[in-house]
């Protein structure tokens, strides 16, 4: 297959070379990780005593990760679903950012689910003892489900470019990376009709995951939802996980075209258009977002059920910073950056996007925490880590080495494929065509 | 699979069945047709005495009785047998609020029978006060054994369940420790063994989630009503330890609860002393009922004392909830 020659030449460099600052970053991040391998290893020899949970608060931030990381898998389906779709102009450059966030967080959310269960030893037990009443067997279900999915539809969008380096005669790489381009390309030509074949089943795809990534969600909201615990039992848990999904995914692809433009150098490709387009799409999902926030939470303040008025009144003093962090600034403020033409430039834009990611998180945190802190029963306890949860260096440490994990499989993809899609980006849009 | 012979007081349906299928059968010869084993062992004097047996095949067969021999040792695997409740049995509990002084005895003889660490209580004494304007009372808070168990329902590999007589078990064998069933129960009434519990088990002990002894790290516990003492007619530890009298247990079936001492109907006392469950409201419909702590033995604050600060500290923020 044949491509641009401009393009390759300004898009392949990163899978040609790798420059010793590449190197140098990715041994801080090996690093992390190694010291998460060591917490990991501690926490299975010494048993959870090790982490900061107790009875009571017995999911902490391992579970605020798994949320977190599978949010932002689902954002990145739905973003680049709907992307694709609606055939939006400008999502070229973007797209396969999108839909690497959505492969590499799916695998690492389920490793904090494993990181918090006691007998991980037993993890078979799910699937040849399985209960369907159980959401967590809904979601053992709809999380495989969505990770074959998504493989294959980051796979189709693979296969042209793919070719293309195959192709290209020019490219200066390992033998085994032509092998690999060549085996992988399942002998894709870009005649009419495989194009057309590809077309369609991209399409396909990308409508079932859009489809996979609400149900799927929802699924992991309802996990809180059907129980009693106050702060949890709502029904409006689904939609609301959803739309902090895609607010976080969201603000995720903002900070990953930020670094990738810098770094491999993409200010042609990757211009201050994007950064607009996908910051107004973050301020429109933020609006909706803070909607269902601010409805969540006043219905539950405003009423006078004890449990509740207990939970509202220790978010509102205990928890009093990160409220306000993550639920006022963290989306009132990224809003507001955005929707004033005047503050939009790209690295506001940027920060922007990073606190809403940050205090995203911090969200995640204050619904699964103070909840189980504030059981019916009052915690009548003497032992400080009893009454009051707070993360040790095992789980901080499995924490960062998940984010380590997600960076360094970034970097390593974007030594195989390129992190602009060659294909896309040459492809004649019928839409921008008919303007 | 761990098996052992164990003499229960209630036979098996199965078993049940098959006596009654022999008693009711007339006493219609058929000698003759002999089951393979047992007639080809044949050799010795005969009794005379026919026994009747139902043939693997399904067959009525009557075989001498000197003929018989045991095929085996009887065996019962005890995580199965435990999922099988007592027949024609409800248990329930109730508990007199008035008569409650913190003790902590049942909790002691909880933790002594099941070979519990001491920060683990099955049976948990909590000092609550429904409002600031009312009275603060002790309430000790078992496992509800709820009809409509929360913890049951999102069990993920059916490690904890409802038997038919009302107990919900944990069977830790099976326990992947998800907490997820921690996170359904709302009465906070499971306890999750975060390190190894480090307990000394008998040589020849098989476990059994009847008794749920021993501990295993990383899995979860909780009150199981004596299961284990109730198939040998026994009372609850925490019912037979309560210097008070407080806690009483029975059936439900049987309209009747005892605490030891005194047996009570269930339904006059729930009546006549107004029993309730603890938040009704939340339908998951517990086997355990209080009665009000109305005209009691005690001031609140007697519970308090001759305890060290790991006891009294617990109460010192108890307010109202």
């Amino acid at each position: 297959m044949r491509a641009d020659k401009k393009l390759l030449k300004d898009l392949t460099p990163e899978i040609e070379r790798t420059t010793s600052g590449w190197y140098v970053t990715f041994l801080v991040f090996l690093g992390f990780f190694v010291v998460g391998i060591y917490a990991l290893v501690q926490q299975i020899d010494k048993g959870h005593i090790v982490t900061g949970m107790r009875d009571n608060v017995v999911w902490g931030v391992y579970i605020v990760n798994f949320i977190f990381f599978m949010g932002l898998s689902y954002s990145g389906a739905i973003i680049s679903g709907v992307l694709h779709l609606f055939h939006t102009g400008w999502r070229k450059p973007v797209m396969r950012l999108a839909e690497l966030i959505t492969v590499i967080s799916l695998v690492i959310g389920p490793f904090f689910i494993f990181f918090c269960i006691g007998r991980l030893d037993r993890l078979y037990y799910l699937f040849i003892y399985p209960r369907i009443q159980s959401p967590i067997t809904w979601d053992v279900i709809a999380i495989s489900t969505d990770l074959v999915g998504c493989f294959i539809y980051l796979y189709l969008s693979f296969i042209e470019d793919f070719a293309i380096l195959r192709d290209y005669q020019e490219l200066e790489v390992a033998p085994w990376k032509k092998k690999l381009y060549r085996v992988l390309s399942l002998g894709y030509d870009g005649t009419p009709r495989q194009e057309k074949l590809l077309s369609r089943a991209r399409t396909v795809m990308a409508s079932m995951i859009i489809a996979i990534a609400i149900i799927v969600y929802s699924v992991l909201a309802w996990i809180f939802g059907v129980t009693l615990q106050p702060g949890w039992h709502s029904t409006i848990f689904g939609p609301y996980f959803v739309i902090a999904a895609v607010f976080s995914g969201t603000g995720l692809l903002i900070i990953l075209m930020w670094i990738f433009r810098k770094i491999y150098r993409l200010e042609g490709y990757i211009t201050k258009r994007h950064f607009v387009n996908v910051g107004v799409l973050l301020t429109v999902i933020a609006a909706f977002y803070g909607y269902f926030t601010f409805s969540d939470y006043l219905t539950k303040w405003y009423g006078s059920v004890k449990m509740d008025s207990i939970l509202v009144d220790k978010l509102f003093s205990q928890y009093f910073v990160l409220f306000i962090f993550a639920n006022y600034i963290g989306i009132l403020l990224p809003g507001i950056i955005i929707a004033l033409p005047k503050f939009r430039t790209i690295p506001n834009i940027t920060v922007a996007a990073l606190i809403a990611l940050v205090a995203l998180w911090v969200n995640r945190y204050i619904i699964v925490i103070p909840t189980l802190e504030t059981p019916f029963l009052p915690i009548e306890d003497t032992r400080a880590a009893w009454l009051k949860y707070s993360p040790t260096w095992v789980e901080w440490s499995l924490t960062f080495a998940g984010v380590s994990v997600f960076v360094m499989l970034f970097m390593l993809i974007s030594k195989i494929a390129p992190i602009v899609s060659i294909s896309d980006m040459q492809e004649k849009d019928k839409v921008e065509l008919l303007k | 699979m761990k098996e052992k012979s164990r003499k229960k007081t209630e036979n098996s349906t199965r078993r049940t069945f098959i006596k009654k299928l022999g008693a009711g059968v007339g006493t219609v010869s058929l000698a003759g047709i002999g089951v393979g084993a047992v007639a080809s062992a044949g050799k010795k004097a005969k009794s005379g005495e026919k026994v009747r047996l139902l043939s693997p095949e399904g067959k009525l067969v009557e075989v001498d009785k000197d003929d018989i021999s045991p095929a085996g040792p009887a065996t019962y695997d005890l995580r199965e047998e435990a999922k099988i409740g007592l027949k024609d049995r409800k248990f329930v509990m109730v508990i007199d609020l008035a008569k409650c002084k913190n003790a902590r005895a049942c909790v002691e003889a909880c933790q002594e029978g099941h070979l519990l660490p001491k920060d683990h209580e099955w049976i948990k004494i909590y000092l609550l006060q429904d409002d600031k304007d009312t009275a603060r009372y002790w309430f000790p808070r078992p496992c509800f054994h709820c009809d409509k168990p929360m913890c049951v329902s999102v069990c993920p590999v059916g490690a904890t369940y409802k038997r038919s007589d009302g107990i919900v078990l944990v069977d830790n064998h099976r326990c992947i420790g998800c907490k997820f069933c921690m996170t359904g129960c709302p009465y906070s009434a499971r306890v999750f063994n975060w390190k190894d519990p480090e307990v000394k088990v008998p040589k020849d002990h098989v476990y059994d989630p009847e008794t749920n002894i021993p501990a295993l790290e990383g899995t979860v516990g909780k009150c199981v009503f004596c299961a284990d003492n109730l198939r040998k007619n026994m009372l609850p530890r925490c019912v037979t330890a309560c210097p008070m009298g407080t806690i009483y247990f029975g059936d439900l079936n049987e309209d009747t609860v005892t605490n030891g001492d005194e047996t009570i109907r269930f339904s006059k006392v729930m009546r006549d002393r107004a029993g309730y469950r603890y938040r009704e409201y939340l339908g998951t419909s517990p086997s355990v009922f209080y009665l009000p702590p109305v005209q009691r033995m005690f001031p609140v604050e007697r519970g308090l004392e001759g305890y060290d600060e790991s006891i009294t500290g617990r109460y010192k923020n108890a307010g109202p909830r």
